[in-house]
């Protein structure tokens, strides 16, 4: 008898516990199409920033009224377009081309700007025909005088406007830069996360020493990089009531037990999809059916959360402790030869 | 009869609108003021819109006006509907084929906005200088005189040429109808369809050529028969006129506006008329109706079919009670008995004299009168002065109106105050920048109210002669009645100053009328504004009775994320106060029109326009004004700088304090010869921020004044006494060149002459080890540095500049010690191409003739009131003209053609005199042919030597030579112009030059589209750009010039990127110049028709080089010598991709947005482009060649 795969995310039943995580290759619908042939079990479109549309839409503004009706000669520079691609009109379509094309659940993200923009355009991509909503939250405070009471308030309030305003599945993705992970995470299921997606990573810039100039640098995310939401999601698992999903440094199949054993419904997958190809899901899959078979497991529900904290033999390595001996081995097999 | 919709559109709107419903091929050619019919024609193309046939007309762009009019011609006589656009030099360029059509008797309509052909000068402006030049190719010719006239005389051109076969000129004048925004009925489909006879179109379609049909057209006709074959088509030319008046009556059936060839207004019994066409008509009925309600017996007949002249109707348009006529041209025929119309009028009489169809039994006394040519104003007031002067015993005979001729006495006077407008007739006028927006908003004020109201609306608007922080005036007129008050209002009841500080530059109040309303954009609150005030505005806004509003508009918009665009504010405290309106709807309107203008540019851009419009309101304040009398404090005069002659006091120095106008003919020079050396006396002082040098980081490497393209940064080097007397604050600092020990250097910003473009901040490559955007020169605000700033440039400039012998000019830092003698352009903040022209005046401006095409350049380089060509301290300085647009590099080789001349002719006297002169020097003259510094000067001391021995001698020859011995020092020659020019209308005589072989040095000013006339594609508009006439993106690659003049071999090439190497740059001028034959340079020049960040343009050419779209390169044909390699690759092969280069360019990106398939298959294809050009250009760069001498 094979292993039943399925999970539910978001209230959603899904055939499998693997997701394509938001990245450039679900904003491609050939790559979308391939992942669902792959057995993808879902999939997160890349995500929708405001402040992009916002700076595009100024810039094509300020392109057409650049030095227009100044001389007699040239009153205008650009040749007007009837329709060309502004704000979200494109994201938009790719969510109803997305949905055409596959069967699977399309999950919009969103990276909203302004409390405004926040509902509206999430309204847009609920209108679009999105089953679910992704929120990525990614506030970098700058200010001295703000403390992590406001920050934390922001994420709250901007979650329970978002979930005001629409009535699909929501899911926040947060970073993993909070004091108290368990406490903001409990906040935000508070008012209507239907689930979080643990964590979001941040892609700090990178420093030219040619040019002294700040750059954008994309770095992928490195197999070690899953140990933050196993972690974490072994500790929220026992004391929240909504989906969890984990998400960084999952890139092959054990990846993917590891994380549904401490708690998670589902594993996200960016990286390992982009450097191996879409076709990748399928050797993950099958590489989880083997180890769930090989282990005895009879479904991924029963495997989901068996080593939470609650569950697991000794809930404090998973603490302090856990620090405290990565140490001590470190020291000991790398500086004594 | 119609179902009345109203549209506000202007006249090129109006014409084009026709224009594209009943054509199949258009074929077009942009030029000034008539691309917009073009380009309209061109946007709805695209949009996919329909003719009323059924099928979408195709739109080509060609290569120059001739192309457009054989396009045509080709076009018709395969059987489409054809028609083209255009204006002046290029209606000229029209004119044979223009016969041709007409000599085949081919229905066609050509629409024409009127505008002056270049003399002395070029104008872009209107008048009937260009129509009146192809009379004779047996055209029609039908004036509009409005903007609805130019709609229905479209149709009506368009109806009559089919019946008649005579192609039709349909003209409406350039600016003052095509430009003016006015609310006119449009005319359906359904009734333009109803014009169009569908069997005579079938006849035209059945006389196409077709080889199952097959005619021979087009033959060459011997003495024995042309004559009588060019007389057969008589019968066609006498039944024009009953056609036209037929389309007109059947015109008026459909739309209720009744026209005929001739129409009259004015009374019944007139004794005084005036004959004329085009938009002055609506001065003179307006003029014309005020005398006719006091009484008086005057008259004015509307010339409306001027070809064929139909002599009949016109005496019989006429009051039979006539005696005196004043025929008005818009025209010059210097030479003639009269203008052609004055001329036509008088052989109409003439001819009917004694005839039995005479009504006019005595011969009128008959005068003619120039007025408005390019667009000079004509008002109703100078209509008053012409019947006045018809009512003299004896008037005279010919005139002119509008301007004061006190050399030849031809002008009549006139009273402005004698004729005032109706009450009801709102005036509101504002004073503006191109930059906030100004035009935009009153252009939407026009539409709201022509759109939304019974009222009938007007706007017309007046532009600066620069690009960079340039002024704009708009005029509104808001009536209930139809508007054809065809000139500048000069008694506003609203007068709106979007800038606080035109205060100070311009008399504003001037225009304001007794209780006008006037609103002022002020930093200043209402309680404190009025101190600071000038005391001329304080005046007037006493004496006047002004109601005085401000507002701190960019505080509004900056709050509302409007930037500096002040405009929607503006326009709502507009509304608030013009009271047309209810405020409410005036709001609820202002913000529909704003989601009509911007609609498409996204939720965010209306947002934050709806918040500017309800924030407006609020900040807007009535000042009280103090009940007082002042002073009289005039306007401080605009003119700087401390030594000019008497002809920049007298001429100059009116033009800049906008006083032009009062100037009498006398003081203008009789043959368009200026001076150079004007733009210094400026001082616009634009920039908000200037550079600031900060010496302790700077490298001495001077790439911020190579970069700088107003030659507002400057570096000089001097021995270290020299500042002993500079005024404190003045920054110098170690020179380090070991060829200069112990000298200081100095970077110096021309504070009131930097347009703030920051493009040398961005280039500087020193930063601060402390604070990393620290850099030697950083850009702070212009306020907080301009005291020092003008005393440290005035020092600046009394330092002696180096010596030019002792240069290393062919290197950065040695080329900026040259002083720059082109300075202070008119050109856009951060343009492109005026720092190639900057750095060639370093280099050779010395010594240096240009011949200049219509463009960019020639409008910086060019239009009045100042030139930035200028001259050094010993008066020595690139002399300059600009012939056409067409023939620049033909021009430019007959500059080198008379230099070489003259040469021969002073080297032929040098030698007559030689016996009696010094042997050795004149040898040394004679032989002097290298182009290094050293010898130059060394051969201009010579010539000084040898005019002192020539005074000395008594022969003809020595005077003779010692006029003309300056020629024996080199002279360069430059050809100069941009791509529009070089790629296409000028390219069959630029290649005819290259192939002559002698020594010019050609500069084009590669911008990739016409940027002069706003943008249009050119041959060397990339693949994949969006350009005007290319809106879908080009679909050809781009021609490669360069290639096609090194295939010639001997002439020498250069493709250069200044932002991206300097070097190569400088030393491609430096070759260029000493290669005595043909040199070719294609300068890559940023424009802001690529859609880019302009202060950031410099360091994007390194993109553009690096990723092979514009590869480097230098081709020397001195190099082609036993077994040589002569052609250099300057840059490295491809390091990035098209696409990564291309997303940085708005031109690229938005055919990305507006079609991302087709941007991906074109970027694809022009990655294509540039591998094989990469490829190509590296094999060349191998080949050996051997040229012959």
């Amino acid at each position: 008898m094979s292993t039943d795969l399925s999970t539910t995310y978001l209230g959603m039943t899904l055939k499998n516990p693997i997701v394509a995580s938001a990245g450039p290759l679900t904003g491609n619908l050939d790559a979308l199409r391939q992942l669902e042939d792959s057995g993808i079990a879902a999939v997160v479109l890349p995500s929708l920033f405001e402040e992009q549309i916002e700076h595009d839409e100024a810039q094509i503004d300020r392109l057409y009224q650049y030095q227009a009706d100044s001389y007699a000669e040239s009153l205008s520079y650009f040749p007007e377009t009837e329709n060309y691609s502004k704000g979200p009109q494109e994201y938009l379509d790719l969510i109803e081309e997305a949905k055409n094309a596959l069967s699977v659940p399309v999950i919009a993200s969103l990276n909203g700007h302004t409390p405004g923009g926040w509902t509206r355009y999430a309204q847009m991509l609920v209108d679009a025909g999105a089953d679910a909503l992704e929120l990525n939250v990614y506030f970098v405070p700058t200010d001295c005088g703000m403390d992590s009471q406001d920050v934390e308030q922001r994420y709250v309030d901007l979650v329970a406007s978002v979930r005001q305003s629409i009535n699909i599945p929501l899911a926040v993705k947060i970073g993993s830069q909070f004091t108290s992970i368990p406490n903001i995470a409990y906040r935000l299921m508070t008012v209507g996360a239907d689930g979080l997606v643990l964590f979001n990573r941040f892609l700090e810039p990178d420093l030219d020493l040619e040019t002294l100039e700040i750059i954008p640098d994309l770095v992928l995310s490195q197999p070690y990089e899953v140990r933050l939401p196993l972690r974490w999601i072994a500790i929220l698992r026992d004391q929240l009531q909504c989906s969890l999903a984990a998400t960084s440094g999952i890139h092959h199949a054990a990846d993917v037990s590891r994380v549904l054993l401490v708690g998670a419904d589902v594993a996200m997958l960016t990286t390992a999809l982009l450097k191996k190809g879409p076709r990748h899901v399928e050797t993950i899959l099958t590489e989880l059916s083997s180890w769930l078979s090989e282990n005895e497991y009879v479904s991924v529900d029963q495997l989901k959360g068996s080593m939470s904290r609650a569950n697991c033999p000794d809930p404090s390595a998973l603490e302090r402790a856990n620090y405290m001996k990565a140490l001590t081995t470190y020291t000991k097999e790398y500086w004594y030869p | 009869m119609s179902n009345h919709r109203f549209s506000t559109v202007d006249g090129n709107e109006a014409a084009a609108l026709i224009a594209h419903s009943t054509n199949e091929v258009i074929a077009i050619y942009p030029i000034t003021p008539a691309s917009p019919m073009g380009e309209y024609c061109d946007t709805w193309s695209s949009f996919g819109r329909r003719n009323i046939y059924g099928t979408v007309p195709e739109v080509i762009e060609m290569q120059s006006e001739a192309g457009a009019a054989g396009a045509v011609h080709g076009a018709l006589q395969a059987g489409a509907l054809s028609t083209t656009f255009t204006a002046s030099q290029g209606l000229l360029l029209m004119i044979p084929n223009m016969f041709k059509i007409a000599g085949e008797l081919t229905p066609t309509v050509f629409h024409v906005s009127a505008r002056t052909v270049a003399t002395h000068a070029l104008s872009i402006f209107g008048d009937h200088s260009d129509v009146m030049a192809v009379r004779s190719t047996g055209w029609a010719m039908l004036a509009g005189n409005s903007v609805q006239e130019a709609h229905d005389f479209a149709l009506i051109s368009q109806s009559a040429t089919f019946q008649s076969r005579v192609p039709f000129l349909h003209f409406f004048d350039g600016f003052r109808t095509s430009h003016e925004v006015n609310k006119i009925e449009i005319i359906s489909d359904e009734h333009i369809r109803a014009m169009q006879d569908n069997r005579f179109v079938q006849e035209h379609r059945d006389r196409a050529m077709d080889p199952d049909r097959p005619v021979l057209r087009g033959s060459a006709q011997n003495p024995d028969v042309f004559f009588q074959a060019r007389e057969a088509c008589n019968p066609f030319y006498l039944a024009v006129p009953n056609i036209v008046q037929e389309t007109m009556d059947r015109f008026a059936k459909l739309t209720g506006r009744q026209y005929h060839l001739f129409d009259y207004v004015g009374a019944e019994d007139a004794n005084h008329v005036i004959v004329m066409m085009g938009s002055g008509a609506g001065a003179v009925e307006e003029a014309v109706q005020s005398l006719s309600a006091q009484g008086k017996k005057v008259g004015l007949l509307k010339v409306r079919l001027y070809r064929p002249f139909d002599r009949s109707a016109f005496l019989a348009a006429l009051p039979a009670t006539v005696e005196r006529i004043a025929v008005l041209d818009r025209t010059k025929e210097p030479g003639s008995l009269g203008e052609p119309l004055y001329q036509d009028v008088l052989t109409a009489f003439y001819e009917t004299q004694g005839s039995n169809g005479s009504v006019h039994r005595k011969l009128p006394r008959i005068i003619g009168g120039r007025y408005g040519l390019s667009s000079k104003e004509f008002t109703p007031a100078m209509v008053v002065s012409i019947y006045e002067e018809l009512a003299k015993e004896t008037p005279k005979q010919h005139f002119t109106v509008g301007i004061r001729d006190d050399v030849t006495n031809l002008s009549l006077s006139w009273d402005p105050e004698s004729m005032q407008e109706s009450e009801d007739v709102k005036r509101a006028v504002f004073y503006g920048l191109g930059s906030d927006g100004t035009v935009g908003a009153s252009k939407n004020s026009v539409k709201i109210i022509g759109e939304n109201t019974a009222m009938y609306a007007q706007g017309y608007f007046v532009y600066d002669s620069k690009k960079a922080g340039s002024v704009t005036v708009s005029h509104l007129r808001f009536s209930p009645r139809p508007i054809n008050s065809t000139y500048l209002i000069e008694d506003a009841n609203f007068v709106a100053c979007h800038q606080f500080n035109f205060l100070e530059k311009m008399d504003v109040l001037q225009i304001a009328g007794p209780n006008a309303t006037f609103l002022l954009n002020s930093p200043f609150k209402p309680e404190e504004v009025w101190s600071k005030l000038p005391s001329s505005v304080q005046r007037q806004i006493i004496d006047k009775g002004l109601k005085f509003h401000v507002i701190d508009a960019l505080q509004v918009a900056n709050e509302t994320g409007m930037g500096g665009r002040i405009n929607t504010v503006m326009q709502t405290c507009f509304f608030a106060l013009a009271d047309i309106l209810p405020r409410e709807q005036a709001i609820e309107q202002i913000k529909k029109a704003i989601r009509k203008t911007y609609g498409r540019r996204g939720e965010q851009v209306l947002e934050r326009n709806f918040a500017a419009v309800d924030a407006a309101l609020a900040a807007l304040h009535e000042v009280q004004v103090p009940d007082m009398k002042i002073d009289d404090i005039p306007v401080e005069l605009v003119l700087n700088g401390s030594s000019h002659s008497t002809f920049v006091e007298r001429v100059t120095s009116a033009l800049l304090a906008g006083r032009g106008e009062l100037l009498p003919v006398s003081a203008l020079p009789v043959d368009g010869t200026f001076p150079t050396g004007t733009a210094k006396l400026e001082k616009r002082s634009i920039a908000t921020e200037i550079p600031i040098w900060d010496p302790s980081i700077c490298i001495d490497c001077g790439l911020c004044s190579l970069v700088c393209p107003h030659a507002a940064i400057r570096v000089k080097v001097f021995a270290e006494d020299t500042i002993a007397s500079a005024p404190n604050g003045y920054l110098s600092k170690a020179w380090r060149d070991k060829e200069q020990p112990e000298h200081l250097m100095t970077i110096q910003v021309a504070p009131d002459d930097c347009t703030g473009c920051g493009v040398c901040v961005d280039v500087c490559p020193a930063k601060s080890k402390e604070v990393a955007r620290h850099k030697a020169i950083n850009m702070e605000s212009k306020d907080e540095h301009l005291e020092r700033e003008r005393a440290n440039f005035d020092f600046f400039l009394e330092i002696e500049q180096s010596d030019r012998t002792q240069l290393k000019i062919d290197s950065v830092k040695g080329s900026q010690l040259l002083e720059p003698l082109f300075e202070f352009s008119g050109a856009c903040a951060g343009c492109g191409e005026t720092p190639y022209l900057k750095l060639m005046s370093q280099m050779f401006g010395d010594r240096a003739l240009i011949g200049n095409a219509t463009g960019c350049s020639s409008i910086y380089g060019g239009n009045l009131p100042t030139t930035p060509w200028t001259t050094n301290s010993q008066g020595r300085g690139p002399t300059w003209n600009n012939s056409l647009f067409e023939d620049n590099a033909e021009f430019g080789l007959g500059l080198r053609l008379a230099i070489d001349a003259k040469h021969e002719y002073a080297n032929f006297l040098l030698a007559a005199c030689a016996d009696q002169l010094n042997p050795d020097l004149v040898t040394a003259l004679s032989a002097s042919h290298k182009t290094d510094e050293k010898e130059l000067q060394e051969q201009r001391g010579r010539v000084v030597e040898l005019r002192k021995q020539l005074a000395n001698l008594d022969l003809p020859a020595a005077k003779t030579l010692s006029a003309i011995a300056d020629v024996l020092v080199r002279r360069s020659v430059w050809i100069v112009g941009g791509d529009g020019w070089a790629y296409d209308i000028g390219f069959g005589g630029l290649d005819h030059v290259l192939t002559t072989g002698r020594d010019v040095n050609i500069l084009v000013l590669d911008t990739g589209v016409y940027s002069n006339t706003g943008g249009q594609a050119s041959k060397s508009t990339p693949r994949a750009a969006v350009a005007k006439f290319a809106s879908s993106g080009k679909q050809s690659r781009r021609k490669d010039l360069g290639m096609l003049a090194v295939s010639y071999g001997n002439v020498y090439v250069a493709q250069i990127a200044m932002g991206a190497n300097p070097a190569q740059t400088i030393r491609a001028f430096a070759e260029a110049e000493s290669y005595p034959g043909p040199s070719l340079i294609l300068a890559y020049s940023h424009c802001i028709a690529h859609g880019i960040n302009m202060t950031t343009s410099m360091t994007h050419q390194k993109d553009a080089v690096q990723s092979a779209f514009w590869p480097l390169y230098r081709y020397d044909p001195r190099e082609a010598r036993a077994d040589g390699q002569p052609f250099h690759l300057d840059s490295r092969a491809p390091r990035m991709t098209f696409r990564d280069f291309a997303m940085q360019e708005a031109r690229f990106g938005m055919l990305a947005r507006s079609n991302p398939e087709e941007a991906d298959r074109l970027f694809k294809l022009t990655q294509q482009d540039i591998n094989d050009q990469w490829h190509y250009y590296e094999q060349m760069a191998g080949i050996e060649r051997t040229m012959s001498e």
